[in-house]
């Protein structure tokens, strides 16, 4: 599905990506992990396409996606933190993503607007919105579009536990209907009953990509955060 | 009683001069003469004769007597673009109420449609002059009259065309309210002295609206010279009078309201200069006193070169000009006093309605084009508006001592 | 292209600067011509407007509107939308909002006051200027993300091409003072949009009889309609060409 071969990021002298190479599927949920800085958003931005690589290729579907643009209807995203025109309203917003992708979505899935209780509060401006609400807005938009891929980056942060679990249910639903999710995170527990795979990333460098069942297996632990910091002390590279 | 008494002497003294002085000749298709030069041929000094309507192609005119020749309904004179249409070399001659047109032209001398040779007091009153060389000629003559006639030429370049009026070498001539268009000059006088140019309105000539050079003790009152190709030169003259004459419209590349090169001891006042690129453009000028003059809507109003020098400028009206003053080098032998400015700034706390810091007209800008014409490009920008504005302050390369010290805080009423 | 750009025309004209700016001017042009009891007289403060405020103000508004649409911008690349039509959207939005103050503000009163030859140059040099300063925006805000720096270029920029290009341009005549430079002359002033305005608004005004030698020059090639046409060309590629170059940086760029 989306394939990505020695990818190298530079932002001036600060070397974001070390030749990251990770390949990742259909159906699958990956938890992609590491410290802040690690490079975690970096690489989902190149997949995005919002950061341009200096080197290495990013393939979407077998197509390479430099220069292209169309895969990303196929993607959802919500940004770590979402940034929006501060004079327009909720409603404005999602119009206009509607408006922008009409033609490829014509079938818009609004249960997160609805379980997160936008409904109600359409005509607020982006910019008298709480963080919590601001990122309940980027998670309806990234599901609006029922997208092959989502791409969620911190989704959990800033949202209270319980649009924490009604986001946690969605993501859950959409990987029974096949869909790969990525969720960059470095809150653990939380993601533990969604995870099928983990990418953990240090300094830019890819330090393991495995199945969550060969993780626990490893290290006999069935908790992610205890397998992580277990294999980390195994193998510290 | 007695006023009628006198008025019949009168009438019988007139009487009498008229018989006395010579018979009527009448020229026409129903006349005793046929043709007009036979009718002089055979009048006397002091003879009239009068000229029926109609179409007279007679070649070129001579006139050698004391006559008066009147043309009744303006008959016309066709010099069918080969003959001087009239010549007079006489006293006490006069040409009154023809239409001329068609006169010949030719390269190596002056053809026009009346020609006044080495004459006295001959008068041309009343005609109409059309497509003529040159219009009016006078040379070598004293005391002639040219008046109310309305010459009119189509001249396409200066080679090509005739002066309105041209005279040479001549004194104490009179020209009142002649209009005069298309031709190469309006009115052009060589060596002519004492004479009197008045009221005539002269347009649309393709060089110079008025021309003279050498005419000294001339006077110039309420003239009007608009839209000349170049607008007014003269030149190499000394004690002339220029009063209320208009200098409107002179717009082009090389268009002067009115050029005065080398012209000294004069008197210009109560002249109007509108919508000129150069208003009024001195070189070489001296003593000339210039006061209660009009400039408006000109590109310079004033362009006085280094080489004037001893000349006045007081009580003169500036306003809207894009430059005031215009000079070259530092130089500064001209006075300017109390004139008005509109582009003064500065204020009058002694209420005396004069300002309390002198006025220097001259700007950086229209010093560097002066100089650097090519400067050009940076007109109206930002850089020269600065540039005048910190050299109003502190002055550097524009001449110091070329300032107004009494300029009015009003226009002056003239 | 039109979805994105409709929602940025949107989104500037509810933009209060914007508005007082129109309103701004529309005050400014209708005094000038009602103080000034002979209109061309007026056209000529309206000249300082059009050539000195109309750049200043497009520049920099435009620079502060594209860094403030930053969230914006990012949004919409992550979205399936070609960078390049975001970026020609928001020029296209910025442009299209400024020239319908600018028509609002300086072109109506030109048209009931004085809506001649010079006034029509006025309002055509005017818009274009309009367009070109949106443009050289557009490249001052692609070079640098920084708010602060970017917003120095732009005034920088705006100083050069009102103030210190004309200034070298002095300096460059009194050095070479004894070389025919008029020709050299047209040829610099089409390397400055608002040099090229004036140009040719003044030769409207015919004040090319002013200037002698040089004015002649001047009109002969600014002055023919080819001479008009080669100075749009002049200020279309003063338009396209910084576009095109913020473009391929906004193209590069990571957000």
């Amino acid at each position: 599905m989306i394939i990505i071969k020695d990818l190298i990021k530079r932002f001036g002298d600060l070397k974001a990506l070390f030749g990251v190479s990770l390949t990742f599927s259909n159906g699958e949920c990956v938890a992609l992990l590491g410290p802040n800085g690690s490079g975690k958003t970096t690489l989902i931005k190149s997949i995005l396409g919002m950061v341009v690589p200096d080197s290495g290729t990013i393939s979407f579907n077998e197509e390479s996606i430099n220069g292209n643009w169309m895969y990303r209807q196929k993607i959802g995203y919500m940004p770590q933190i979402g940034h929006y025109p501060e004079n327009m309203t909720i409603a404005n917003i999602i119009d206009m993503m509607k408006d922008i992708r009409k033609g490829s979505h014509n079938h818009h899935d609004e249960e997160l607007i609805k379980s997160f209780g936008l409904h109600t509060m359409l005509h607020k401006k982006m910019r008298t919105l709480s963080g919590g609400t601001t990122q309940k807005v980027s998670a309806s938009l990234a599901f609006l579009f029922n997208p092959d891929v989502l791409i969620l980056d911190e989704p959990t942060a800033g949202l209270d536990p319980l649009a924490s679990e009604i986001l946690k249910q969605k993501i859950l639903k959409e990987k029974k209907n096949g869909k790969l999710i990525l969720i960059t995170s470095h809150i653990l527990s939380e993601l533990d009953d969604l995870i099928t795979e983990v990418a953990y990333m240090q300094d830019g460098n890819l330090v393991f990509h495995k199945k969550i069942a060969a993780l626990r297996e490893e290290t006999g632990e069935q908790r992610l955060a205890k397998a992580i910091t277990t294999i980390m002390k195994l193998d510290p590279s | 009683m007695k006023g009628v008494f006198k008025f019949s002497i009168l009438i019988g003294l007139l009487f009498f001069v008229v018989s006395a002085k010579g018979n009527i000749l009448e020229v026409g298709i129903s006349k005793p003469f046929k043709k007009i030069q036979s009718a002089i041929d055979a009048a006397k000094n002091g003879d009239t004769i009068l000229v029926e309507a109609g179409i007279y192609k007679e070649k070129n005119i001579i006139i050698q007597k004391s006559i008066v020749l009147k043309g009744i309904n303006f008959p016309i004179l066709d010099g069918e673009n080969k003959y001087e249409i009239i010549s007079i070399k006489a006293q006490y001659a006069t040409i009154d109420g023809f239409k001329m047109q068609h006169s010949g032209r030719s390269e190596t001398r002056d053809i026009g449609a009346i020609m006044i040779y080495d004459s006295y007091k001959v008068t041309a009153i009343n005609n109409i002059l059309d497509d003529t060389n040159f219009g009016i000629y006078v040379q070598n003559s004293k005391s002639c009259t040219i008046k109310n006639n309305s010459i009119t030429a189509y001249g396409k370049n200066e080679v090509q065309s005739g002066n309105g009026i041209s005279c040479w070498k001549s004194d104490s001539l009179i020209i009142i309210g002649n209009k005069i268009k298309g031709h190469r000059d309006g009115i052009y006088f060589e060596f002519v002295t004492n004479s009197l140019v008045w009221r005539n309105i002269s347009t649309k000539n393709i060089r110079y609206g008025i021309h003279f050079m050498f005419s000294h003790h001339d006077t110039y009152i309420g003239n009007v010279f608009e839209e000349n190709e170049s607008g007014v030169a003269v030149m190499y003259t000394q004690h002339i009078r220029m009063y209320n004459n208009f200098f409107l419209n002179n717009w082009g590349d090389a268009a002067y309201g009115i050029l005065l090169k080398d012209i000294s001891d004069s008197d210009i006042s109560g002249n109007y200069f509108s919508k000129n690129t150069v208003a009024l453009h001195m070189e070489g000028c001296s003593r000339i006193n210039l006061y209660k003059n009009t400039f408006s809507f000109n590109g310079w109003a004033v362009k006085i070169q280094a080489s004037c020098d001893n000349n006045d400028f007081t009580k003169n009206n500036f306003s809207n000009n894009t430059f005031d003053i215009g000079t070259n080098g530092s130089l500064v032998l001209n006075t300017f006093n109390g004139n008005y400015w509109d582009k003064y700034e500065g204020y009058d706390i002694n209420r005396d309605k004069i300002g309390d810091v002198p006025y220097h007209p001259v700007s950086m800008y229209a010093m560097i084009i002066d100089s650097n014409p090519a400067a050009l490009m940076l007109f109206r920008s930002l850089i020269v508006t600065l540039l005048d504005k910190s050299e109003k302050i502190l002055p550097s390369i524009t001449p110091e001592n070329l300032k107004d010290n009494t300029p009015v805080m009003r226009r002056l009423a003239l | 292209m039109n979805k994105i750009l409709k929602y940025v025309i949107f989104d500037i004209v509810q933009n209060k600067i914007v508005l007082l700016y129109t309103f701004f001017l529309l005050v400014l042009s209708l005094s000038i011509f009602s103080l000034e009891n002979n209109s061309a007289k007026g056209l000529l403060s309206l000249l300082n407007i059009v050539l000195i405020i109309v750049p200043l103000i497009c520049i920099i508004f435009s620079t502060i509107y594209i860094y403030n649409s930053a969230e914006f911008i990012e949004l919409l690349v992550s979205q399936p939308v070609k960078r390049k039509t975001i970026w020609l959207s928001i020029f296209s939005g910025l442009s299209i909002s400024l020239s319908l103050a600018f028509f609002v503000g300086v072109c109506i009163p030109v048209l009931i006051y004085h809506a001649d030859t010079t006034g029509m140059m006025m309002m055509a040099t005017g818009l274009f200027l309009t367009v070109v300063f949106v443009s050289i925006a557009m490249l001052a805000a692609g070079i640098t993300r920084d708010k602060a720096k970017g917003i120095g270029l732009a005034i920088l920029f705006w100083l050069y091409f009102s103030l210190i290009f004309d200034a070298l341009v002095l300096f460059f005549l009194f050095q070479f003072q004894d070389y025919p430079l008029e020709k050299v002359m047209v040829f610099l002033s089409f390397l400055n949009p608002i040099d090229l305005a004036r140009i040719q608004i003044l030769l409207q005004m015919d004040i090319s009889a002013l200037m002698g030698y040089t004015g002649a020059v001047f009109r002969e090639f600014f002055g023919t309609y080819t001479g008009i046409i080669i100075s749009f060309i002049g200020l279309i590629c003063w338009i396209i060409v910084p576009l095109l170059i913020s473009l391929s940086i906004f193209k590069r760029k990571d957000l």
